[in-house]
């Protein structure tokens, strides 16, 4: 019961963490079913709708299920620890948000058995073909509006927080940048979630009251539709993001002994990223056949967006020059996320450029590049901080033989399973198709492998948090990591139940800016 | 032209994206690989520097870090940086970017129409339009458990029944649009693809300069077959597809309808596809016409014989699967109001006429299926006629043969 009804903020991140790992195991799973059937040409194992219906659900689950509530329960974790605060500013809410989450994803798992079966739209779920979904179709509405409640809740929790709670002396620009970067997904995700929700209740309308805001024969518009998700998609796909380049930014300069270096214009770089993440939405539709006024401005600030971005790695690698650096675990996940990061980066920088997108476009060279930027990048990332603070959390340190082991066996095979994946894009696979041409054979095959040995690989990582948990590992000390600041290591490890009950004093050692 | 053929295939481009055929597709090949060079010259530097520092900052080698964490210039520069090099790559692509948008001066049009899953061709102001499919072989092969290995099939997945023969030299406008959900069109050798949305006329055009079979894919995800809908374009020489537009037209538009030409490809007799092959100079037609002779002569007997409920009820249910259930669902319950039940409606359980006529030219949001055969149709109206306590009699092939226009 305790674990039901808690608001403490600390129970509430575990619960986050645990339940997003449970949900990457479930994608993972069906990421495998997709990876197992595109082994070889011709269909084997599934229903060319079934292997559909795994394609959204792996999205869907991974997405909403994995990366957003992992960086959640990161947030609650820390950010309270983080500005010397004891708890989040709306604990009651706090548990809400949480609780929401296993109706929302029972909800939308449970279409798999359902006639007609689960969604097979794809994540973007355009009409017409949404409107085609079975019974599946307002599970698919509601469990969408519940995840997105569920975010909304959280976002605000860390606003408030982070703007009324700092202790004295923690001003902004003195702030972690794992905080800033919180506050800042934190407003996009208030700016963007009721527009998804709007998106998918126009949908429902559309399939049972009769509307056509997206059906063309009544008057409406399909694209319409690609505007708004996209106006929803394109910042969330920062909201994937900006987090990770927060936690990066905690552990590079911690493991390279040194200051952040530009503190203040990772602030600003993260600022720019996210304005310029609502206007570059069409982007993702260059093929829907737009005015050539439409064309060239989003292509030209998607390209900006290159700017920022690029500041963000010049500085993280301007960290580590002339530091001191040591390779635990959490530091090579990091240095992993830069490099492997970059790489998707500047796929992305050729998608940018609006011609050479329509070769790209739909193609598995969009799938190389968003996966690269969305595992090395964002679980990546969430690995490396999991390492990184769970010694605060448990008390114990984990075994660092294991967590090499791990990244070393992780890194390899991300890049044997998503690299190939470049070369079918640009030979012309499709995204999303079942069964494919016999001259695609040999890198869908390196691809499947690489698919199976990263899954395997994370139950190293399972076994290696369970004995954390368990309280197996030598103790931690408060301050396990030589170049770490901030306020959460002023604490005793594990973090009391409650922490900070009155505000600590903010020495300037223990601020992002001048550490 | 033979010769030409299997070089384009053979030079399938596989870690790099295909040059191309057009001269758009070349400017967007050079754009590529400017960018990709430039990315990796970025590269080059970036981690240049990030091994050199893990190699030489790393603790055991440099004890002591250093304090510095600021440096206005350095940022200033790297911020400025890049912005000259996205300016530099940004006049070549807009440059791209307006020539392929201009498709003025069109010397002829092509409307290209998405289905689940197929794709219909009109020769606008032509007076000639097809349908076309995956073909015979490749739908064989890629069956769950269908034994067939897909390398032995020519072309797996990215040949189709009736190919896209167009003119080269020639600027093609091609109209794209669709009839029930998005679909995109993309034949990488053009160097372009546009989604085929349903209540839009979508644009893009071409100039094919060499004689060849293109191949390409539907791009846009548009439902169970989404993987199933080849695009298949065979440039010949303009002198060369006048005679084939001609001998098209004069075949069909004396015995049959013009708005329903398709029907030649699956209703007819072997001897008109034979004729089809004639006329494409193509050498390799020679191959699939024989072929797709012998495929046509068991489905004609069929058309003629009556069939039995049983056999009819195993094919429509294929048949039903592959085209009805995404709307009318597998349980035959619909969607209603958007898509009605076919339990006890007054359509399947009435005058089987009316329901042919139905499937065979569309209703409201259902497409036509006119391109089926005979023996789909009646098989698959058998089927809904007897399946979840419907119980409304057979349809015979001959049935719908005589209902067609």
């Amino acid at each position: 019961m305790r674990w039901v009804m808690t608001t403490n903020h600390k129970d509430l991140g575990t619960l986050y963490l645990v339940w997003a790992f449970t949900m990457f195991f479930v994608g993972g799973l069906m990421s495998l079913v997709i990876r197992g059937e595109l082994f070889e040409p011709g269909l084997q194992f599934v229903d060319p709708e079934f292997f559909n219906q795994m394609t959204t659900m792996h999205a869907l689950i991974m997405i909403f299920g994995g990366v957003m509530p992992a960086f959640t329960g990161l947030a609650n974790w820390m950010v309270p620890m983080m500005v010397g605060c004891s708890d989040l500013a709306l604990p009651r809410v706090n548990n809400w948000g949480f609780w929401i989450l296993p109706f929302a994803f029972g909800m939308l798992l449970s279409t798999l058995f359902m006639d007609g079966g689960a969604p097979a739209s794809g994540w973007t779920m355009y009409p017409p073909l949404v409107l085609q979904t079975g019974e599946a179709f307002p599970f698919l509405i509601f469990s969408i509006h519940l995840m997105g409640i569920s975010s909304i809740t959280g976002a605000i929790n860390v606003v408030v927080t982070i703007l009324n709670m700092r202790a004295p002396g923690m001003t902004l620009l003195k702030m972690p940048l794992f905080v800033w970067t919180w506050l800042i997904t934190a407003y996009l995700l208030i700016a963007v979630m009721p527009v998804l929700a709007g998106a998918v209740t126009m949908l429902l309308t559309d399939r049972y009251f009769g509307t056509s805001f997206f059906t063309a024969s009544g008057g409406g518009d399909p694209v319409m539709f690609q505007h708004i998700f996209w106006f929803f998609g394109h910042p969330e796909v920062y909201i994937l993001i900006l987090p990770a380049f927060g936690i990066v930014s905690t552990i590079i300069p911690t493991f390279a002994r040194k200051t952040l270096f530009g503190y203040a214009s990772m602030v600003y770089a993260t600022a720019a990223i996210a304005f310029l993440s609502f206007i570059v939405w069409a982007h993702h539709m260059f093929t829907v056949g737009m005015p050539l006024a439409g064309e060239l401005f989003f292509m030209f600030s998607t390209m900006l967006i290159a700017v920022p971005t690029g500041v963000k790695v010049f500085n993280w690698i301007a960290t580590m020059w002339r530091g001191s650096m040591t390779f635990e675990t959490p530091m090579l996940f990091a240095l992993g996320f830069v490099f492997l990061f970059t790489i998707g980066g500047f796929s992305g920088l050729m998608l940018a450029i609006a011609p050479a997108d329509f070769q790209y476009h739909d193609t598995y060279f969009v799938v190389a590049h968003f996966h690269y930027v969305l595992v090395p990048g964002a679980v990546f990332a969430i690995l490396g901080a999991i390492y990184y603070w769970i010694p605060k959390w448990t008390g114990v340190m984990y075994n660092e033989k294991l967590g090499q082991f791990h990244f070393w066996w992780s890194a390899i095979w991300i890049n044997v399973l998503f690299f190939p994946q470049h070369f079918l894009g640009l030979a012309g696979m499709p995204r999303r198709i079942p069964d494919y041409a016999v001259q695609f054979t040999d890198f869908n095959v390196i691809s499947s492998i690489g698919a199976f040995a990263f899954f395997i690989g994370q139950f190293v990582f399972i076994w290696n948090m369970i004995q954390c948990m368990r309280g197996v590992g030598e103790p931690a000390p408060a301050r396990p990591w030589e170049g770490a600041h901030g306020l959460e290591w002023t604490v005793p490890s594990p973090a009391p139940y409650h922490t900070f009950e009155e505000p600590p004093v903010v020495d300037d050692k223990e601020v992002a800016a001048h550490a | 032209m033979t010769a030409l053929t299997v070089q384009a295939e053979a030079e399938v481009a596989k870690w790099n994206m295909p040059v191309g055929v057009t001269e758009i597709s070349r400017e967007v090949h050079g754009l590529h690989m400017l960018i990709f060079w430039v990315v990796v010259a970025i590269g080059v530097g970036v981690f240049a520097a990030f091994f050199y520092s893990i190699w030489a900052h790393r603790r055991s080698r440099n004890p002591k870090p250093a304090t510095f964490h600021e440096s206005t210039t350095v940022e200033i520069v790297w911020t400025v940086l890049p912005f000259v090099i996205l300016i530099a790559m940004a006049i070549p692509a807009t440059g791209t970017l307006i020539k392929i948008e201009d498709s003025s001066d069109a010397e002829m049009s092509i409307k290209v129409t998405g289905y689940q899953w197929m794709w219909g061709y009109e020769y606008v102001g032509e007076d000639y339009s097809f349908y076309s499919r995956l073909d015979r072989d490749s739908d064989r092969a890629r069956q769950v458990g269908s034994g067939i290995d897909p390398s032995s099939v020519d072309n797996y997945l990215l040949e189709v029944d009736n190919r896209l023969v167009v003119p080269t030299d020639t600027k093609i406008r091609f109209l794209l649009t669709s009839n029930d959900v998005i679909h995109a069109w993309w034949v990488p050798a053009l160097g372009m693809k546009r989604d085929a949305i349903p209540g839009f006329i979508n644009e893009m055009w071409a100039r094919i300069d060499e004689p060849g079979v293109y191949r390409g894919q539907c791009a846009e995800l548009c439902g169970r077959d989404h993987g199933f809908m080849p695009v298949v374009v065979e440039a010949v020489p303009p002198a060369e597809f006048e005679a084939w537009l001609a001998g098209k037209r004069g075949d069909e538009g004396s015995d049959t309808a013009a708005s329903e030409p398709v029907q030649v490809a699956e209703a007819d007799t072997g001897t008109a596809t034979a004729t089809d092959a004639t006329e494409v100079a193509a050498a390799d037609a020679d191959a699939d016409a024989d072929a797709d002779a012998e495929a046509e002569a068991p489905a004609d007997d069929a058309a003629s014989a009556e069939l039995e409920l049983a056999a009819l009820m195993e094919t429509g249910e294929k048949v039903y699967k592959t085209n009805c259930v995404a709307c009318h669902q597998a349980s035959g319950k619909g969607m209603p109001p958007a898509f009605p039940s076919l339990i006890g409606s007054a359509v399947v359980t009435g005058d089987p006429t009316t329901q042919i006529e139905q499937v065979l030219n569309g209703k409201n949001a259902m497409p036509p299926f006119g391109h089926l055969s005979d023996e789909q149709i009646a098989a698959v109206v058998t089927y809904t006629r007897n399946s979840w306590d419907n119980d409304s009699g057979v349809v015979q092939p001959a049935d719908v043969a005589a209902l067609r226009q």
